[in-house]
């Protein structure tokens, strides 16, 4: 199934798996064999089975990502209070232990499972696989995770999670698009975060930064956010609001979701007539059918 | 640094694959990396003996592909280069684009040590 498979072949990489097919001997009588699997396959299996939990119960989630005291737990701190009474929240609080972020999320009344993470530097799914058991899922509507504060490698991973945001806060500087390029290519949405301290930076210009997230091809919308005085938060609860009713509305044509990060690859994916199932059991040796 | 994960889950993919065709050992695998990828090459050259110590893969030779990253505009249809932080198109300068190589991770091509099964050696000649 090309949806769970991990594997991207593309029109810029088929030419690997082609000609002369995937067992050949070599010159000095070895079998060498042409395999074309993601790296991350396993991980990306897990991932698809985390989807299914969520989808199984039309929970959306979605994975933050910045670099440390970026603002994650903040803006989840505001989200809460914004959305108490209206959506059922859960967090997976995977950034560092002793920082109590678990606490600060249970002390606004919301479940929260910290993970061990210890000296990890992102996320996988088999991690938040683990959390997902120990939240009873039942009756949510949104499930956050708080990834590890950490720019670079937390956007290689699927964890099962719907939709990538990617906070940047005005004090880090507007050029972190640009640095970071797998990383802010892989954002649904670009949460600039501080912005109340905007007025006092001189050297952080908001088109700049917005220029940088489109040299990386990437159409995400970009909300300016505070939660110091709340700047942007409507504009923020609403995009969860409209995320979460399009997932729903999905899951009713049996459809889900998947973070930016594999929109190329799978699209290619589907409009490629010669890349058929068959053709890729053939390629995909030793993946778990 | 999530190399050594990444080469762990290189080498449980490549021991199926050895599995499955009932070699003894593991002469080379070969990765193609692109730099959109996330995975930085040097590291994961670093990680990857770590990775095969009391494998079946133990003594394989590592080797790296680095891909190019290539783009096709949506607006003018052009296929270009690009850097990692300009994916605009070459021709025309459009940022609407889309990444048509340069974001793999994919492992490419497992030479295995003796034994061509009968069987398998029958599911080669399918090929
Ligand atoms: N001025 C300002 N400071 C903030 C805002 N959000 C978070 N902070 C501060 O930034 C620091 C890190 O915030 P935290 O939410 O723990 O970041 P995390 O590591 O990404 O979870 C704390 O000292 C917060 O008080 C904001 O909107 N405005
Ligand atoms: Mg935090
Ligand atoms: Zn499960
Ligand atoms: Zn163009």
């Amino acid at each position: 199934m090309c949806d769970t498979c991990g594997c991207n072949i593309t029109p810029g990489n088929r030419h690997l798996i082609q000609p002369g097919g995937k067992l050949a001997r070599t010159d000095n009588g070895r079998t060498a064999v042409t395999v074309l699997q993601s790296l991350l396959s396993e991980n990306d299996v897990q991932a698809a089975h985390n989807r299914a939990h969520f989808d199984g119960r039309g929970i959306l989630c979605v994975n933050l990502m910045s670099s440390p005291g970026s603002g994650k737990t903040a803006l989840l701190e505001a989200t809460i209070e914004a959305l108490a009474g209206e959506l059922k929240i859960a967090v997976v609080e995977g950034d560092l232990e002793t920082e109590n972020d678990a606490e600060r999320i249970r002390a606004k009344g919301v479940p929260a499972v910290q993970i061990a993470t210890g000296t990890a530097c992102h996320l996988d799914a088999h991690m938040v696989h683990d959390a997902l058991h120990a939240l009873d899922l039942d009756g949510l509507d949104i499930v956050f995770i708080e990834n590890v504060g950490n720019l670079v490698c937390p956007a290689s991973f699927d964890l099962g999670h719907h939709r990538n945001v990617t906070l940047l806060s005005v004090t880090e500087g507007d050029d972190k698009p640009a640095k970071y390029p797998v990383m802010f290519r892989a954002s649904d949405l670009m949460l600039l975060t501080k912005a109340d301290l905007l007025p006092v930076l001189d050297d952080f210009s908001v088109d700049a930064a917005e220029t940088a997230l489109r040299h990386l091809a990437n159409p995400a919308p970009v909300i300016e956010v505070s939660s110091r005085n709340g700047v942007g938060l409507d504009e923020w609860i609403d995009w969860l609001r409209s995320e979460l009713r399009t997932q729903r509305l999905r899951l009713v044509e049996g459809q889900t979701a998947h973070p930016a990060i594999q929109a190329d690859g799978a699209r290619l994916h589907g409009l490629d007539p010669a890349h058929t199932h068959h053709e890729h059991h053939h390629h995909s040796h030793g993946h778990a059918e | 640094m999530h190399e050594l994960s990444v080469c762990q889950s290189v080498i449980s993919q490549v021991e199926q694959v050895a599995r499955a065709h009932d070699a003894t050992g593991v002469s080379l695998v070969q990765l193609s990396i692109g730099p959109l990828s996330g995975v930085e090459p040097a590291l994961l050259a670093q990680a990857f003996p770590i990775a095969q110590a009391g494998t079946l893969a133990e003594g394989a030779v590592l080797e790296l592909e680095s891909l190019p990253i290539r783009v096709r505009c949506r607006s003018c249809g052009a296929e270009t280069d690009a850097a990692a932080n300009r994916l605009l198109c070459g021709a025309c300068g459009d940022w609407q684009t889309t990444i048509i190589s340069g974001d793999e991770l994919l492992l490419t091509r497992v030479e295995l040590i003796a034994t061509l099964k009968p069987d398998t050696a029958e599911e080669s000649a399918h090929v």
